[in-house]
């Protein structure tokens, strides 16, 4: 009764006396008044903040109904048993901090996730360890939310029994970054989700997409690291994407790239590293795209560009160890070429102004064949493949005749 | 056979051919190293050396040099030595002076600049192909008795090895390209020391393209350690058995 007494009196208090009301901090742990976390999030107040001591808490599904700040003090662990959603949180400006969420149940009908942001604003998840979910952390409906600071890991075989680290649906505003995402099925994975950043994050191992773009527009991502996953980074059917110095590392495969751009309009890919990756950029359907300042270097192809794609700018690369630097599939040619480092070049400057002074065709005649017949490949660096290599040089008759750097650079540019 | 051996290697030193052969290696290998900022395209140089210069410097030289000490070959036959003793000892002689050349032209340079898996690939290869193309010198010259065809013997089995057979399996890859011919296709390149020693190269080289499927295929089987050592055993196999050939028909061969 006096608690009630308490509360009410708190509750008229604040009401009436403080414009902005004075948040309190409720503290959950074994030795504590509260035992769970339910039972506080229960008796707080929206604003208040609930300290989580170190402990494993086994909550079932946590509905965060109000706007509350979690922290957690020594990485306390929340279970889902492998059967629930470990955190819901359905209400805005909440915060989850330093929590050790694992064990979220399997489904593919619910989507569960370690945590899950329902049509919720300002909602801030951060600095926490989220092991062994189906989705790591999951946002729909989400706006102005920021994810920073956690790592997520799964141990995921196969990708049906797997889901995204940070899946994103219908949102906006979304912060990402510092994150490390690993064992998912798609490391970050977007649908329309418009006007979010995406930075500094590391995507590594995962089974399918290290990063995974549907439909969402006018993103940035910046300094991420996307390293050995099972298909590289998939970009598709959305617009005004721009990436800065991301690196993307040793992504192998016959349908693996560095990444995969389908369908993508008005972009900037610049200052990226493409390094030890089977395809360096794959693009099909893209037209507007500038890229510039970006290094490829020891890919199997640096650019596979299909002949759908239009006006796009790609001056100012370095393309260095490939083993092809561009492949095309056709003969139609609508993009521009210009001003890139080659090292495959053997053409002269003699006008010294470090422009090689005889344009540059980087797709090889044995690219050509290879695409049309994989199995050529078996006689690459042989001294007949070579020799049709430099006759097709002399008279270029089976490839494309347009695709030509006019303005090769002789010295690599500093990056 | 001692006697002999050291004789051989004596006298190839003092006929000059091989040191310049060894100085024109040591001054390629130097050049296209030093002259690329990265090491890929030396080593892409230094792979069109061992795969097209040792066999052809290996069979010319080997040939000529056989037709030249037929006079003394005959001298030995004179004497009471076995006939398997002396082709052994020429044959071992020829591929000491030939190896080492190669191996201090260009092994040791590939060495210093590519110290890796790749690099002793590289080296390990020029030297089988140094041994395989001496044996088949051998092979060449026993089974001719006049000397401008042996030598033609040898440039029309360099041109074979070296040209002739990737067009003819180029061609067959286009004739049947409908058809799974990837595990056919390794069982070809074992016909064809070149190729095999290009491909065992190529594995290491290229790693990042031979990811694609077909590719993998090939890295399967060339990139695995079983693989790897079937390739070499396939490689000694090639030094073995035209020397042994020729060993057999310069026993019953009438000087």
């Amino acid at each position: 009764m006096i608690k009630l007494k308490t509360y009410l009196f708190l509750f008229f208090f604040n009401a009436l006396f403080l414009p902005s009301v004075q948040a309190s901090t409720w503290i959950v742990g074994k030795n504590e008044r509260f035992k769970t976390l339910a039972n506080a999030i229960q008796h707080a107040q929206p604003g208040d903040s609930i300290l989580v001591k170190k402990g494993v808490y086994h909550e079932h599904n946590l509905i965060i109904n109000k706007s509350l700040h979690l922290i957690g003090q020594g990485l306390p662990i929340l279970d889902g048993e492998g059967k629930y959603e470990v955190l819901s949180i359905k209400a805005s400006h909440v915060r989850i901090q330093g929590f050790h969420i694992r064990n979220s149940g399997i489904s593919s009908l619910k989507d569960l996730a370690g945590i899950k942001i329902y049509d919720s604003q300002y909602v801030q998840i951060i600095q926490n360890l989220i092991t062994n979910s189906f989705f790591g952390v999951y946002v729909q409906y989400g706006k102005h939310c920021t994810i920073n600071n956690n790592r997520i890991i799964a141990y995921g075989v196969e990708e049906q029994q797997s889901g995204n680290g940070i899946h994103c649906w219908n949102s906006s505003y979304l912060q990402i970054k510092n994150n490390l995402i690993t064992g998912h099925r798609d490391g970050i994975y977007f649908e329309f989700v418009t006007q979010s950043l995406i930075k500094n994050n590391r995507s590594f191992r995962n089974l399918r997409y290290g990063l995974h773009f549907m439909f969402s527009n006018n993103d940035t991502y910046i300094s991420n690291v996307f390293t050995n996953n099972g298909a590289g980074v998939a970009v598709m059917f959305s617009n005004h994407v721009n990436m800065y110095y991301n690196t993307f590392h040793q992504n192998w495969g016959d349908a693996s790239y560095g990444i995969l751009l389908k369908e993508i309009s008005d972009g900037i890919i610049q200052g990226n590293h493409f390094e030890k990756n089977t395809t360096g950029i794959y693009l099909e359907g893209v037209s507007r795209v500038n890229m510039s300042k970006n290094t490829f270097s020891n890919n199997g192809w640096g650019l596979k560009i299909q002949a759908s794609c239009q006006d796009m700018t790609i001056h100012q690369n370095n393309f260095m160890n490939n083993t092809f630097d561009v492949s095309t599939n056709g003969t139609l040619v609508l993009n521009s070429f210009d001003g890139n480092y080659w090292d495959k070049y053997d053409g002269y400057d003699l006008n010294r102004d470090h422009i090689g002074d005889i344009p540059f065709r980087p797709v090889s005649l044995f690219s050509i064949i290879l695409e049309k017949n994989p199995t050529t490949l078996i006689m690459f660096r042989s001294f007949i493949s070579a020799l049709m290599d430099k006759t097709e040089k002399l008279i270029p008759s089976l490839t494309p005749e347009q695709l030509k750097d006019q303005f090769p650079l002789i010295k690599p540019i500093k990056l | 056979m001692n006697k002999i051996y050291k004789h051989v290697i004596a006298d190839i030193i003092r006929n000059r051919i091989v040191l310049f052969y060894t100085f024109i290696l040591l001054l390629a290998s130097l050049s296209v190293f030093s002259l690329e900022d990265t090491s890929s395209k030396g080593l892409l140089s230094m792979l069109n050396i061992i795969l097209m210069i040792v066999p052809l410097v290996c069979l010319i030289f080997s040939t000529i040099y056989m037709y030249n000490s037929s006079e003394f070959i005959e001298l030995l036959l004179s004497q009471p030595l076995r006939r398997n003793t002396i082709w052994w000892s020429l044959f071992i002689g020829l591929i000491t002076a030939l190896g080492l050349a190669f191996f201090v032209g260009a092994g040791i340079v590939i060495l210093i600049f590519e110290p890796s898996f790749l690099g002793l690939m590289l080296v390990i290869c020029g030297i089988l192909l140094t041994f395989i193309f001496t044996a088949i010198a051998l092979l060449a010259a026993v089974l001719t008795k006049d000397k401008a065809k042996g030598i033609g013997l040898s440039i029309i089995l360099w041109l074979f090895y070296a040209i002739i057979f990737d067009g003819i399996v180029l061609f067959m890859l286009f004739q049947w390209a409908d058809y799974p011919i990837e595990k056919f296709m390794i069982l070809i390149s074992m016909l064809n020391p070149i190729d095999l020693a290009r491909i065992l190269i190529l594995m290491q080289m290229d790693v990042s393209a031979l990811m694609g499927y077909t590719g993998a295929i090939f890295k399967d089987f060339f990139g695995t350690s079983v693989g790897i050592a079937l390739s070499f055993g396939t490689l000694i196999l090639w030094v073995i058995i035209p020397f042994i050939c020729s060993l057999r028909y310069f026993k019953k061969k009438d000087l």
